[in-house]
């Protein structure tokens, strides 16, 4: 990718203290996001992907959570250590966060449209009329039957996926040009989940928005994203462009990964392949590899000292692995 | 093989509430004439678009929310018109997984009281039985059991979602309603926890009714597919037969618009 990045990730360390000591959920971390791209976030659950989300929009819950080193610029500006105040100007307008879990988003005592219209009121400065009638038209586009009529239910009125879209909906309405979304797909059923990844993408080009996509789901990662990062136990393993990452996976936990990935038509009630083994306690962590223990190529070395990500930040591929699977030449 | 769950023509509606004075001026039919059958150690895969009723028929055969009409025969007991005490009793052979892990879970509680509970609840086991129980869960999900004493928001998505089918999970019940239990894992914890779920089938004979968006996750658990369309089953079939040959245009437009990593090799 050429020109300055939208959002410049670099060395990004977070902690908790809990009673049993220190966790680093993230360790430095480090990734550039360009505007117009995607840029998806996979890996195993509990690696670090909502709490490197929830960094960018300075929501780390402090106590007990703290930004220990690192730096994370947008638009060139630095917002490690930006007051709250200046954060809640940047959330509105520059950067929207879709989270994981719908409810922790929607105030459970307003009607939707009320939610809405706020926001839309605040950032888009419109009257109560036009912020309705924006917030009924964003809810279409997000595929919401009968709008007109679900914006003044409650979100316990609503399925699960619907109130995904609400927060989609909320998250599209302040046109940020950095949206992190956390999980948004997961909860609806593969047409609407096909009719909101694509109704992001045109919102992405009509503004230039760029996309940190969260998901489990590798079929919509090679669907929309540029680029991947995969993650393991707070740690970048590798990352890459799509159509490499998918063919040619370097980093022996993304060849796993994708090993695991039931396909629809070869219907067999055995076991699917598993990484077999647990990933490492954080509090616990070896000095070596942190994947050591259930890959297949491991050797002495591994177990040594943890390898780094090779190569520079724009290069088009970087594994954090001694012996990796090379591609073929 | 005995039918565990017999569901005969349920229904659930919603009072729409509309105008100044909040009247109910419509009724949205969430469920709408349900009925199926499942057998012991059987799981039978939901599917359908979002909105179109899948957890309300859940909560409903649980009894979780009351159909406004219908039955539900579960070992030979109707369930609609038990009393709460009757009820309670017969919760032990039946639990649910909740499709938003955070709204479900206590904040206030560790997760080895929240995966406890239940065991409290029906008085099953000594204290130290139930301790070990929670410990051997804990495993059977994938998770160490360092983080017992640790409290819901400490926890990643699926690390939560784990906590949930743990707890579902204690009391050995004949019956899961497992709402998109597995939606925020990634693919390889995924298929621990799915390979569990077929072992403790195959151990315990647990019937699931297992909802889920995924088609591949829904093909690989299930021994029938019932797709759902605005509140009614408009196809149901052995799974393999529905991937191969769908009937219902809503079933072939959800199996045309499955996302593929082959996507990536184009
Ligand atoms: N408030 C907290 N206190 C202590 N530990 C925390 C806290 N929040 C997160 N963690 C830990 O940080 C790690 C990373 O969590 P995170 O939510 O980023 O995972 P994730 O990659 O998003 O996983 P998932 O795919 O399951 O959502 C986890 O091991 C989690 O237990
Ligand atoms: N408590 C409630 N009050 C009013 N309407 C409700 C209530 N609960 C559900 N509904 C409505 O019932 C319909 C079915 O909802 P349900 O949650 O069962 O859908 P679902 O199939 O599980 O969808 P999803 O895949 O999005 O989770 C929706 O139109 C929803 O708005
Ligand atoms: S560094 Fe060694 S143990 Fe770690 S992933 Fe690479 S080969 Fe495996
Ligand atoms: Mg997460
Ligand atoms: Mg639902």
């Amino acid at each position: 990718m050429s020109g300055e990045p939208l959002l410049s990730v670099r060395d990004l360390v977070v902690e908790f203290s809990t009673e049993r000591g220190v966790v680093r959920a993230v360790d430095r971390v480090s990734f550039d996001v360009h505007p117009n791209e995607t840029v998806g976030l996979v890996g195993e659950s509990g690696c670090g992907k909502t709490v490197t989300g929830l960094s960018i929009l300075g929501l780390i819950p402090s106590p007990p959570g703290r930004i220990a080193a690192g730096s994370i610029r947008f638009q060139g500006r630095e917002l490690v250590g930006l007051p709250e105040s200046e954060f809640r100007r940047i959330r509105g307008q520059d950067i929207a966060m879709i989270f994981q879990e719908p409810m922790t988003a929607l105030n459970p005592v307003f009607t939707v449209g009320n939610q809405m219209i706020d926001v839309l009121r605040r950032y888009r400065g419109l009257t109560r009329r036009q912020a309705r009638g924006a917030a009924i038209e964003l809810l279409a586009k997000v595929g919401i039957p009968a709008p007109e009529a679900r914006i003044d239910e409650y979100p316990h009125q609503l399925s699960g996926g619907m109130r995904q879209r609400v927060v989609i909906a909320m998250a599209l309405s302040c046109d940020p040009k950095l949206i992190v979304a956390d999980e948004p797909t997961t909860a609806l059923d593969v047409t609407t989940q096909a009719q909101v990844l694509e109704q992001m993408v045109i919102l992405q080009r009509e503004f230039h928005m760029a996309m940190i996509l969260v998901t489990h789901d590798l079929g919509v990662v090679a669907e929309t994203c540029h680029r991947a990062i995969v993650m393991y136990c707070g740690r970048i393993a590798e990352k890459a462009e799509i159509g490499p990452l998918f063919e040619h996976p370097r980093h022996p936990y993304t060849v796993g990964l994708l090993e695991s990935i039931p396909r629809v038509g070869e219907h067999e009630k055995e076991d699917l392949a598993v990484i077999p083994g647990m990933v490492p306690d954080l509090l616990h962590l070896p000095p070596g590899c942190r994947f050591a223990d259930r890959c297949r190529r491991r050797q002495p070395r591994c177990d040594e000292a943890l390898p780094e990500l090779d190569g520079r930040e724009d290069d088009r591929s970087r594994v954090a692995c001694y012996f990796p699977a090379e591609p073929p030449t | 093989m005995t039918v565990l769950l017999e569901v005969r023509n349920l229904q659930k509606h919603f009072p729409v509430r509309g105008g100044l004075l909040r009247r109910i001026v419509a009724h949205v039919r969430a469920v709408d004439g349900v009925s199926f059958t499942l057998e012991s150690g059987r799981t039978l895969g939901l599917v359908g678009e979002s909105g179109c009723g899948k957890s309300t028929l859940g909560r409903a055969i649980l009894q979780l929310q009351r159909p406004t009409g219908g039955e539900v025969v579960l070992e030979g007991t109707e369930l609609t018109t038990l009393g709460p005490r009757r009820l309670l009793e017969m919760r032990r052979e039946m639990q649910i997984i909740f499709q938003d892990p955070f709204a479900s879970l206590s904040p206030r509680r560790t997760v080895a009281q929240t995966i406890r509970e239940p065991l409290d609840v029906h008085g099953i086991g000594s204290a130290s039985e139930r301790d070990g129980k929670v410990e051997e869960l804990l495993q059977v999900v994938g998770m160490r059991p360092q983080v017992m004493d640790r409290y819901p928001h400490e926890f990643s998505g699926g690390q939560r979602q784990r906590i949930g089918i743990a707890r579902a999970l204690a009391l050995n019940p004949k019956l899961i309603v497992a709402d998109e239990p597995v939606s925020a894992l990634d693919v390889s914890v995924r298929a621990q926890v799915l390979n569990l779920i077929a072992k403790l089938q195959r151990e315990h004979g647990i019937a699931f009714l297992f909802i889920s968006h995924d088609l591949s996750v829904v093909e690989h658990v299930s021994d029938h597919v019932g797709v759902m369309y605005l509140g009614k089953l408009v196809e149901m079939a052995p799974a393999k037969e529905i991937y191969r040959d769908p009937r219902h245009p809503y079933t072939q437009a959800l199996l045309s618009a499955v996302p593929s990593t082959s996507a990536a090799r184009r």
